[in-house]
């Protein structure tokens, strides 16, 4: 009985702890959403949508930021997803059992958990130094090689578990490889590499440095490519550190606007995963 | 048994247990496929040892044996499949037509549109069940939608499917039941017109019911195809095959008419196993 009652002891104690541990980092979690919200919400306007960042001292929005972040995600994904695919495509079909596959595997995580700040240093010393100006371009390029390994990861992953008798059962139909990996692998991992492409516009949605040092920033509404373009981090770290009011406020509403997309991707993409392929 | 599944008027109930193969004996028969010398290595491990066997045309060829003896394999060989795999090769030949399907020079698409192949887990594509079929139809031929309709019914009708999905072919495939998977798979197989079909353990993953229809399925196939059947289950083997071919460890150790394998086995390590004794 003795042992009984010991190990009845542990279990307790040990599950007193996990549920602690759980609970402070949900703590922690509710917290920073709540002060989001609570900071936000004052703030939170029709004309947060409408108007331009305001100079100091003045009422105004976050148009110019919410259009420029919303180009330069899209072309980050428009460019990183088709590489990012092709590459996992490479690594899960083609190449699965060659050397280079495990190599590039290797990189790409390496690359995977580069910090942000060192893509945005490579890129400003790729396109920045050479075009002899920041533009909403080179940020969508720094944010495309964050994509990159993120959609290689997901599309190699999701690939791989393609079961293998669905290949074979292709294949023995005479099915050539290209038509079966778009049309069936392709097919089968469609709920999962939607959710890798999700996962990574989350993943840029909020990324800062990168653009700090490519798209910088604009005070004026911009859809030009080639010149400085508004992004929500950016203006979200301009505005935290000013001394003005209102700025403050717009940082916070640029914050929940982020938060709120993020999550909604999170959503989606968890629904999509759990998905069973219609 | 009894039918379980009214196929037509003009379908004699199978016969189980046959007297004898239906044109064995006397009568000269065609090998469609030769498969002679084989061995294959899945890297250094050598699983066929210079197996030599027929499949002649217009019948059933079983293949039994223990787990592991190479009956898969030698299937796999068949299609070139094994091909999709880094560190397998077969040595020999394997004659189709009198043409060697190892070679270097052999298109494995046009291969394997020739010879069709069912796997022992249903495989149906995500895709619809008319699609699951049109697709592989269309792989190699153009035709237009209306004979795409009608060959996809043919198929369905000769997989004794046609009756269950007529009213919703444009639901998932794999929203059908184990057994009607495995015969939409066989349709998909049987659609695209191949000359000989390869079944891998077909039945094993399907209850007894399942298991009767694809047998009475493979009976009405063999007019039209050359059929080889991986079994472990030796009274399916019995039912359906006209020849069987008992594999042990690799090798080929005897291959007859299926009566004969049965009831007069001239090796004893045959003898052993159809009796139980091992394996």
């Amino acid at each position: 009985m003795t042992i009984y009652t010991r190990r009845r002891a542990k279990n307790a104690t040990v599950l007193t702890l996990s549920i602690g541990a759980t609970l402070f980092g949900i703590g922690w979690l509710a917290l920073i959403l709540g002060t989001l919200i609570w900071e936000a919400l004052s703030g939170l306007s029709l004309s947060v949508f409408t108007e331009m960042t305001p100079p100091p001292g003045s009422a105004g929005g976050l148009l110019n930021p919410i259009v420029g972040s919303l180009i330069i995600t899209i072309l980050a994904v428009l460019v990183g997803t088709p590489l990012g695919m092709l590459a996992g495509t490479y690594m899960a079909e083609y190449g699965r059992y060659t050397h280079i596959t495990t190599i590039v595997r290797f990189i790409n995580d390496i690359l995977l958990s580069a910090p942000s700040i060192v893509v945005g240093l490579f890129i400003y010393e790729l396109l920045v130094r050479p075009m002899g100006h920041f533009s909403g371009f080179a940020g969508s390029m720094a944010l495309a090689v964050i994509v990159i390994p993120v959609v290689v990861r997901t599309t190699e992953d999701m690939l791989l578990l393609v079961p293998r008798e669905l290949r074979e059962a292709a294949s023995a139909l005479g099915m050539p490889r290209a038509r079966m990996i778009a049309r069936v692998c392709y097919r089968a991992a469609r709920a999962g590499l939607i959710t890798g492409v999700l996962l990574a516009v989350a993943r840029i949605s909020g990324e800062t440095a990168p653009l700090l040092f490519t798209a910088l920033n604009n005070q004026f509404f911009s859809t030009d490519l080639n010149k400085p373009m508004a992004s929500l981090p950016a203006v979200i770290f301009q505005f935290a550190l000013s001394p003005y009011q209102e700025w403050q406020r717009l940082a916070w509403v640029g914050a929940l606007l982020i938060t709120v997309a993020v999550l909604a991707l999170s959503i989606a993409a968890r629904a999509l995963a759990s998905r069973k392929t219609s | 048994m009894t039918m379980i599944e009214n196929s037509g008027p003009v379908t004699p109930p199978p016969i189980i247990g046959r007297a004898a193969p239906a044109n064995a004996g006397n009568v000269a028969l065609a090998e469609k496929v030769s498969v002679r010398g084989l061995n294959f290595y899945y890297g250094d491990n050598r699983a066929l040892k210079n197996v030599n066997v027929p499949l002649y045309a217009g019948l059933v060829t079983a293949f039994i044996g223990p787990s592991g003896c190479g009956k898969s394999t030698l299937l796999r060989v068949l299609n070139r499949i094994y091909d999709l795999y880094p560190h397998q090769r077969a040595e020999g030949q394997v004659l189709l037509d009198n043409q060697d399907v190892l070679s270097t020079g052999q298109d494995l698409n046009l291969l394997r549109a020739r010879v069709g192949m069912v796997f022992q887990k249903p495989t149906p594509f995500p895709m619809s069940i008319y699609e699951n079929i049109a697709f592989g139809i269309r792989l190699y031929e153009r035709l237009p939608k209306s004979d795409i309709d009608g060959r996809v019914e043919s198929a369905l009708r000769r997989a004794a499917l046609w009756d269950e999905v007529k009213d919703k072919l444009s639901a998932n495939g794999l929203s059908l039941s184990g057994g009607q998977q495995q015969r939409l798979c066989i349709a998909r197989t049987v659609a695209v017109k191949p000359e000989v079909i390869l079944l891998d353990e077909p039945c094993s993953a399907l209850d007894p019911i399942a298991t009767a229809k694809i047998e009475e399925l493979i009976d009405e196939l063999k007019s039209d195809y050359t059929i080889a059947i991986v079994t472990h289950n030796m009274q399916q083997a019995a039912r359906v095959s006209d020849y069987t071919a008992f594999m042990f460890l690799g090798e080929l150790v005897e291959f007859g008419p299926t009566t004969k394998i049965f009831t007069t086995p001239s090796e004893r390590r045959t003898q052993d196993y159809i009796t139980g004794r091992f394996g």
